[in-house]
């Protein structure tokens, strides 16, 4: 089917692939599902809080009111895109993300593809990360308090040790995942051990790797914000509390939707990564309809 | 050599005292009934595994693990799947350093292209169909310039037509070769066409039970396996096999 059409028309490139591609985006239902999807949300919402006016619900801001403070130059409740401060919680917490996910990917995934590599390694460190991963983290908070100096210590240390059990435990999970065979077949063509580690466990693991790596950004999000929410002076989640301890309702719903739209470009970022290393595993999903 | 797997008291004997020799040059058939241990053999040849009494000597000399003059052909595929095609068969040398660079890359160009697969060169291998990734498996296991080729039913969950005509090329290039070859089935026909020697397993505890000499010539074809010779071997290795089959069917029920 596709060779046909290759052989027959010549194959578009650069800029003119991307408008080819976008057009057979939206030659299908798949956009105009989403767009409805959203309105059909957003229009509930809307008769909740502003059209019925249904019994709590009038305690919440509806989507016209947070639209108009959030796109205007002087937003009533102090918070919109044209506000300094919402940009300065936006990227404070954006940056606490990237130290806290990198220091949990630089650590995590090393030790969890050392794990699953080496049955020692594995002995002296897994029943310990067990015993640790099930404590929530905001349990975690007092401690993390006492332990490090200042505010932001804290909240990174937090985002950091959740995002870190994520990465860690799917890397080894990774390594676990790779058929025996491959590791056969690379002592069988003469690979040292630190051969077979380069060229099968750690390229093998990846796809575990990069599930695992969304899932942590995520729960990076999370508990970053729960964090800020805790013991903080800045960032989305400190905007939430304050704004709901001030009895301002709709700069705490900007914040939400805020950390959603952030959210999902970050796991974005994280999947486009993943693909872009991964190229014979996309080509298998491919395969199996995916 | 015996092997045997599981705790003492209730291990589970594989292989029994099976003693079993390979010509050099030669192309040498293991059939069995299913189940009876072929793999366990196999994995005990190519060095993953070592048995619990006796050895296995290469040229008189005990083997001590896995090695490159000993290459396997695994059942299904075992090619490497982050690689493409040609990364697959440019590996084993690139691992051990005695080929490099643009040598290697010619070299393996060139073996791929005799494969079939000139064009599939930078495919990866899912991307290939069944028979051409055993093509390119076969590929990466002759760069390494292997004495002995271990193949364990290697044309397994191939359609009829693929291994039929996977068989000729794999007969082919043994022919144009001849290195010693141990190959590992348990189907009867492709058994007697490919075999000089066929030797036919027991059911489990597996020992030896017979080795026939296949006096077909060279080079074959496929008619061959209807003459009158091919189906004397056919019958004779069918009566043995199917009184072993029966065995493992009773112990099943």
């Amino acid at each position: 089917m596709n060779s046909t059409a290759e052989s027959n028309t010549v194959a578009p490139e650069g800029f003119n692939l991307f408008l080819y591609r976008t057009k057979k985006h939206f030659s299908g239902p798949d956009p105009y599902l989403t767009v409805a999807g959203v309105f059909l949300w957003l229009f509930a919402y809307w008769v909740l809080c502003e059209g019925l006016q249904i019994w709590r619900f009038t305690k919440l801001p509806g989507p016209v009111a947070i639209s108009k403070d959030w796109f205007s130059t002087t937003p009533f409740q102090g918070i919109s895109i044209f506000t300094q401060e919402y940009y300065d919680h936006i990227y404070v917490s954006c940056k606490r993300i990237l130290i806290a996910f990198g220091i949990a990917t630089g650590l995590g995934v090393p030790l969890g593809l050392f794990m699953g590599w080496s049955r020692s390694i594995r002995d002296y460190i897994f029943p310990i990360i067990e015993l640790l991963r099930p404590i929530p983290i905001l349990a975690w908070v007092p401690l993390s308090i006492l332990l490090l100096p200042g505010f932001e210590g804290p909240v990174i240390f937090l985002a950091t040790l959740a995002s870190f059990f994520v990465t860690t435990l799917n890397a080894m999970l990774g390594v676990d995942s790779i058929d025996e065979e491959y590791f056969r077949a690379a002592g069988c063509l003469g690979s040292s051990r630190w051969d077979v580690f380069k060229n099968v466990v750690v390229p093998g693991a990846l796809p575990f790797i990069f599930t695992g790596l969304q899932i942590s950004i995520g729960v990076a999000w999370f508990s970053l914000v729960a964090a800020e929410m805790v013991s903080g002076d800045l960032g989305l989640g400190y905007l939430i509390v304050d704004a709901y301890m001030n009895n301002v309702t709709v700069p705490m719903v900007i914040a939400m939707i805020t950390l959603g739209f952030i959210g999902y470009f970050s796991s974005a970022c994280v999947r486009a990564l993943g693909n872009r290393l991964m190229a014979w595993h996309v080509k298998e999903l491919a395969q199996q309809g995916r | 050599m015996s092997k045997s797997y599981g705790e003492e008291w209730q291990s589970d004997d594989v292989l029994r005292d099976v003693s079993v020799d390979f010509p050099a040059g030669e192309l040498t058939v293991i059939v069995g009934p299913s189940g009876c241990g072929k793999s366990t053999l196999v994995n005990l040849l190519a060095g993953f595994e070592s048995p619990d009494t006796g050895q296995v000597l290469v040229d008189g000399t005990p083997i001590t693990g896995p090695a490159k003059d000993r290459m396997v052909v695994f059942q299904e595929t075992a090619l490497i799947p982050w690689q493409t095609t040609v990364e697959n068969v440019t590996f084993g040398p690139k691992m051990r350093g005695d080929k490099k660079g643009a040598a290697l890359q010619k070299e393996a160009e060139d073996l791929l292209i005799k494969v079939g697969l000139g064009e599939f060169m930078n495919k990866f291998p899912i991307q290939l169909s069944g028979g051409m990734q055993r093509r390119a498996e076969l590929a990466r296991a002759l760069i390494n310039e292997p004495t002995v080729m271990l193949m364990d039913e290697p044309f397994r969950g191939l359609d009829a037509m693929s291994r039929s005509l996977m068989q000729e090329f794999f007969l082919e290039l043994f022919e144009e070769n001849q290195k010693t070859n141990i190959f590992v089935t348990s189907e009867i026909d492709e058994a007697i066409f490919l075999a000089d020697n066929l030797v036919i397993l027991s059911n489990k505890p597996t020992t030896v039970q017979t080795v026939i000499k296949i006096d077909l010539p060279r080079p074959r074809n496929y008619k061959m396996l209807t003459t009158a010779k091919a189906f004397k071997y056919k019958r004779q290795a069918m009566d043995l096999l199917h009184g072993e089959a029966m065995k493992s069917f009773a112990v099943l029920k």
